[in-house]
């Protein structure tokens, strides 16, 4: 039961994030630094939790190096959500044929 | 345009974000396993919270068996850019809408929704919305139910690789920005770096990867934000 206490706290919380905004508070922010800081936050959480995690991610650390490197490059050269995530997987299961 | 043609054209527009949620929550699904989930549960938390990067902060919190109020903090910090979207999407809106769509709406705002919603013309269509909703919301869910399904059952090899899947659509969310603006840049390269430093520290390296990601994402961003405050809304 204690997952199921865990998922719900996870979708109230996500839900109001998502539903005050176009409910309850109609109007913009104002503040400049609190728009600056939504703007940021999700480049930050999310650089944040792929690195160095993704290391860990996999049977050898350098697979997931190489991950991170082919998927930043993909993401670079313009691959959407979908291609990047497929680059990176490939690249692992190739490597890993090799190595760990 | 009537209802129907709204609806189906999200449709069409949601069915490769479906394609691509099913293949990155298998990635999640396979965590979820990992943390001790069964798959209805896992299928049970993507039906509900839709959020590639906040289900995977909230298993870190299950893993490191935090507390309730840590889940609620950790869900606020990672899911804070979903406040933004529905601010942008609150703007744009038919203000005689009724009620219940503003409502139906929340429930799936997601990047990729998100973008392809704001994108059109108008008032936004919630009929619209449901469209790519159709899609996407069994996509996600079917995709991390059987990652946690397949997680012992394929080989480990094939494990490994797909365990990455997550980690690419995070890399193409963050990268694009990074390219086009030079603070985004600097400051994925600061998070990769102290993100690094903070789990090989002694001092920090005891705290749970949630609270790591928690101090280091609002430290970042509000520093960020007193240095280089954006000048206009570019949503």
């Amino acid at each position: 039961m204690r997952i199921y206490a865990y998922i719900l706290v996870m979708a109230g919380v996500s839900y109001l994030i998502r539903a005050l905004p176009v409910t309850i508070f109609r109007k913009p922010i104002k503040s400049p630094f609190i728009r600056s800081f939504l703007y940021y936050v999700p480049y930050v959480t999310l650089a944040v939790m792929t690195f160095p995690a993704i290391l860990r991610a996999t049977q050898s650390p350098l697979s997931g190096a190489a991950a991170l490197v082919v998927g930043v490059a993909a993401a670079w050269l313009g691959a959407d959500l979908f291609k990047t995530a497929v680059s990176c997987c490939v690249v692992v299961f190739i490597l890993e044929l090799f190595v760990g | 345009m009537d209802r129907k043609k709204q609806y189906l054209q999200g449709v069409r527009d949601g069915v490769p974000i479906g394609l691509g949620y099913f293949a990155v929550s298998f990635s999640l699904g396979i965590i979820a396993k990992n943390v001790g989930l069964t798959p209805v549960q896992a299928a049970v938390m993507s039906l509900l919270n839709n959020a590639s990067a906040g289900e995977y902060m909230g298993l870190t919190v299950m893993a490191a068996n935090g507390t309730l109020w840590g889940m609620a903090l950790a869900m606020l910090i990672t899911n804070a850019r979903y406040l933004l979207m529905s601010c942008a999407m609150s703007q744009r809106m038919d203000p005689d809408m009724p009620f219940y769509h503003r409502l139906l709406m929340a429930f799936d705002i997601t990047d990729e929704l998100f973008g392809i919603t704001i994108a059109r013309p108008g008032y936004l269509s919630p009929w619209y919305m449901y469209g790519g909703m159709t899609p996407s919301i069994p996509g996600w869910m079917i995709g991390t139910a059987l990652g946690a399904l397949a997680g012992s059952v394929l080989p480990l090899r094939v494990v490994s690789a797909l365990s990455v899947a997550l980690y690419g659509m995070f890399i193409a969310i963050f990268i694009p920005p990074a390219r086009k603006d030079r603070v985004i840049a600097a400051l994925v390269a600061l998070a990769f770096a102290s993100s690094w430093g903070l789990s090989v520290l002694p001092a920090t390296a005891a705290l749970s990867e949630g609270t790591r990601t928690i101090i280091l994402t609002v430290a970042l961003s509000a520093g960020a934000a007193a240095l280089f405050p954006r000048k206009e809304e570019t949503e």
